[in-house]
């Protein structure tokens, strides 16, 4: 088998100002042969992205630094070497990339059949009519749906799998050597990246392409890979065959990258993280006190809600308005100091349902009782009081904190404006401790939250909450940002947080397999209904609905049931 | 909000802009035409500039005054007597006497010449700096401000206020800016400075107020204001403590684009009579006057007046765009 692709002491920084850069690719070797699927798996800042978009050469050319050492050869040409002619000619022909989101890749004033054929008019200097003809026929390879009336569609007008499949069509349609997939799944539901996935395979057996697939997701690698390359700090940590890698990982990253995400098999009482891993204290073969879950006769609710609905209008004609609703009769009950865990897909009004619960959308009907108080119906003034009971932790910890506050302001503005503690001082010393307590220095007070990581920042934000000692916390996605390393630690963050203060978790998110490990119950949406709801472990065990079954089906190296 | 431990956005954004050398000339050069502007209003400098110290048009000293001198002294040959002058011995009688100044006594050239009149050209532009600075930066403030509350609430709130805001910004963006100023102008029926500041900032608050307005609407609905929202913060404190430090940089651009605009549009005022009372230099009164200068190749009040305008200008807009960087935490 010879070698496609192969990168060779690859170095790349980049320039932060005139006189510092940073290194992100710290000599990178790997080769991907003909007529294999190659995964490049890592955590963000692990140069995985950056490597394959220096592959393309779509990398800033005024910021980027590559050493001169670095080869990359494709069919023995180093790329690098090329001028810029050369390489377009190249790019696009032999070798094709699909990004991570369709939505921004495709043109949205232009038809996707416009779009796919411009790459065969210009590489393949096809006439229009026979180029239309080729895209009818690539449009039916990558499994659209009704490709004849497709191909007049824009953008806007199709479903976020079928956009993907777009771009694969236009990436295959030169037919080139090498497919790089830079996470191709990571923007689409489950289900739908299920099939992408099953989609990308398939097209690598029928046209005998290599494909470089990078992704964050191991599980996702056992269904696609041949070869596994595992990168972490711009270093290649593990390579081999994927059976090898994921059966018998060598590195202890690559053990902890495997292990610290939840699985749906056990619930240990805390997430090993990558440290446990790097200091052995946990692996495969440890065994780990597993978490008792599930309602119990004792609990007491906090928190009823009843056929809760939100719909939105819409303008429609000159007086007309129609109606859609994102969540319809939902209804459910959260006991003191348990977990229920809401899971969808993207349009399921589960983010719908805890923003209403809050207040940021106004219900159109339906209750939520809380301490004897209907919070939906209740008056602004005689609701404020409520608000530090209830609070939110959001999905984008860069978005969710003021980027002009510091950490200090932004930990005193609710204290300030609940009048908790008795004047500045004690609320500093307040901020102090519950800082120390998500994990953080105290010197964090005085700096912005640009300065923190992503995991950082979403303690800054759990700790923003902490300050009103809420009773109920709606964590809305609030992982799924995060690195798996990361979100083990806040995961295991959230449930000592649980255990302390006794709070209700409202846990929204996508990923069955976390809800799994947090939640005491569990309601499954669709498409703004409940479809399932019941004890965490009696879901996973039996589920009821079909849905519930295919979702479960879909997770990436599940065992079909 | 004042912390004993977080140094807070100001003192931050101050220490990032003493490391920048290009913002602390500006400031120095911003800070030095507002001390001559608090001098002169005082009456502490150029308090007399229109005593007419030189000869008409004196060239500036570094030209020298030999080419105009030889044109002086012309000018100022005696002429031969007249006698049939029936006025030769009153005007005897009178330079006799010394009631006028002889053109002796006024100095042929001037450090940067003299206008028609004879005027020091270094001093008209500092007191001309007075009306035009205050002009400026009062009118673009006043319009700023207005724009950015008006741009505040329509994007924030939406709907009704939204509209309402909408019509009154479309009204006043549909009459011609010349016609609006002239009946802002004629409503306000007094001329001074004071009057040309309202009229400029109640006319030129749409600019600031149409971005302001769509950046309140695209930060609404980010999660930090949501965050906001959720832990009981007031729409007010939304408005101008969360979203107004994050849009804070629209209106400074506006601010240094409009300070330029204004001074000028007050050049135009004053054209057209509804600008600063006669007797009142200005900057724009000076490009005024120097347009009848010039073909007489008398260039220097026209250079004068441009060089420190465009010098406060260039030195504003700098900082501006500095101050801009600096209080982005992102950033350095």
């Amino acid at each position: 088998m010879t070698n496609l692709l192969e990168v060779r002491d690859l170095r790349i920084g980049f320039r932060v100002d005139k006189h510092t850069s940073v290194e992100a690719v710290k000599g990178v070797s790997f080769s991907v042969p003909e007529n294999t699927t190659v995964a490049l798996v890592g955590e963000s800042g692990s140069g995985k992205s950056v490597s394959s978009l220096a592959v393309m050469g779509l990398l800033p050319r005024e910021s980027t630094l590559i050493a001169p050492g670095s080869q990359i050869l494709f069919n023995g040409v180093d790329v690098l070497a090329l001028t810029g002619a050369q390489r377009r000619a190249l790019c696009g022909k032999e070798i094709a990339m699909i990004f991570q989101e369709p939505m921004s890749s495709l043109n949205p004033v232009f038809t996707v059949g416009f779009q796919i054929g411009e790459v065969l008019r210009l590489h393949l200097g096809l006439s229009s009519r026979d180029a239309r003809t080729r895209t009818l026929a690539l449009l039916g390879e990558v499994g659209m749906p009704d490709p004849a009336t497709k191909i007049d569609a824009y953008p806007s007008q199709l479903s976020g799998g079928q956009q993907q499949r777009v771009m694969i069509a236009m990436a295959i349609a030169c037919e080139p050597k090498l497919l790089i997939a830079d996470e191709p799944t990571t923007a689409l539901d489950v289900t739908v990246q299920q099939q992408i996935v099953e989609l990308i395979a398939s097209l690598q057996r029928a046209r005998k392409m290599a494909v470089l697939f990078i992704t964050h997701d191991l599980g996702l690698v056992g269904e696609i890979a041949d070869r596994v390359i595992v990168m972490r700090h711009g270093e290649v940590k593990e390579e081999g065959a994927a059976a090898q890698v994921l059966q018998a990982p060598q590195d202890p990253y690559t053990r902890a990258l495997l292990y610290c995400r939840p699985t749906l098999e056990s619930r240990p009482r805390r997430l090993p993280v990558i440290a446990d891993f790097l200091s052995g204290a946990a692996g495969p073969g440890i065994a780990i006190a597993q978490r008792p879950r599930g309602l119990t006769a004792a609990d007491r609710p906090v928190l009823v809600v009843d056929k809760l609905c939100k719909s939105f209008f819409t303008r429609q004609g000159l007086f007309g308005k129609r109606e859609f609703k994102a969540i319809e009769d939902v209804s459910f009950t959260l006991a003191r100091g348990k977990t229920l865990g809401i899971v969808g897909e993207s349009g399921s009004g589960k983010t719908t349902v805890g923003l209403t619960l809050l207040r940021l959308h106004q219900a159109t009907s339906g209750s939520a009782l809380f301490d004897g108080h209907d919070l939906m119906t209740l008056p602004e003034r005689a609701y404020l009081p409520y608000k530090r009971r209830i609070q939110i932790i959001f999905q984008n910890p860069y978005a969710s904190l003021n980027p002009r506050f510091t950490v200090g302001q932004i930990l005193l503005e609710p204290m300030r404006i609940h009048r908790i503690g008795a004047d500045d001082r004690e609320r500093v010393m307040l901020a102090q401790q519950l800082l120390e307590r998500v994990g953080l220095p105290a010197a964090a007070l005085q700096r912005y939250p640009h300065e923190f990581s992503g995991g950082q920042r979403q303690r800054i934000a759990i700790a923003r909450c902490l300050t009103m000692q809420p009773d109920i916390l709606v964590c809305d996605e609030s992982v799924s940002a995060l690195d798996v390393s990361v979100q083990a630690q806040v995961l295991n963050l959230l449930q000592d947080l649980q255990d302390e203060f006794g709070m209700s978790y409202l846990f929204i998110s996508h990923d069955l397999a976390v809800v799994k490990y947090m939640a005491d119950e569990v309601m499954v949406m669709r498409q703004g209904r409940v479809v399932e709801m019941a004890d965490a472990d009696e879901l996973y065990r039996n589920p009821q609905h079909a849905y519930t079954r295919s979702l479960l089906a879909a997770i990436p190296g599940s065992t079909k049931p | 909000m004042t912390d004993t431990l977080s140094p807070g956005l100001w003192t931050l954004a101050w220490r990032r802009l003493r490391t920048d050398r290009v913002a602390m000339a500006s400031l120095g050069v911003v800070l030095a035409f507002l001390a001559l502007l608090a001098l002169a209003g005082m009456g502490l400098v150029a308090a007399d500039w229109e005593r007419e110290v030189g000869v008409n048009y004196a060239p500036p000293s570094f030209i020298g005054a030999a080419g105009a001198d030889a044109a002086v002294q012309a000018t100022q040959a005696p002429l031969p007597p007249n006698p049939f002058d029936p006025l030769a011995a009153d005007i005897a009688a009178l330079g006799q006497a010394g009631a006028v100044v002889p053109p002796a006594a006024k100095r042929a050239t001037l450090p940067f010449g003299a206008d028609k009149w004879g005027h020091d050209i270094v001093r008209k532009t500092i007191k001309g700096g007075q009306t035009s600075i205050v002009v400026g930066l009062g009118a673009a403030l006043l319009a700023v401000v207005l724009g950015t509350l008006f741009g505040a609430l329509a994007g924030f709130y939406g709907g009704v206020v939204d509209d309402v805001f909408n019509w009154f910004y479309s009204i006043f963006t549909s009459i011609p800016s010349i016609l609006m100023i002239l009946t802002v102008a004629a409503v306000l029926q007094q001329k001074g400075v004071a009057t040309i500041v309202l009229i400029l900032g109640l006319t030129g608050w749409t600019g600031p107020f149409r971005l302001i307005r769509a950046e309140y609407i695209k930060h609404k609905g980010r999660e930090y204001v949501l965050a906001a929202h959720a832990i009981g913060a007031s729409n007010w404190r939304k408005m101008f403590a969360h979203i107004f430090p994050n849009v804070s940089h629209v209106a400074l651009v506006q601010l240094s684009i409009l300070v330029v605009g204004f001074i000028k549009a007050e050049v135009i005022l004053s054209f057209l009579g509804f600008g600063v009372p006669v007797g009142t230099v200005s900057w724009g009164s000076m490009l005024n006057e120097a347009q009848n200068e010039l073909i007489l190749g008398k260039w220097w009040q026209l250079a004068a007046a441009a060089s420190a305008m465009a010098l406060l200008v260039t030195a504003f807009s700098l900082l501006t765009d500095a101050l801009r960087d600096a209080l982005d935490p992102k950033l350095t």
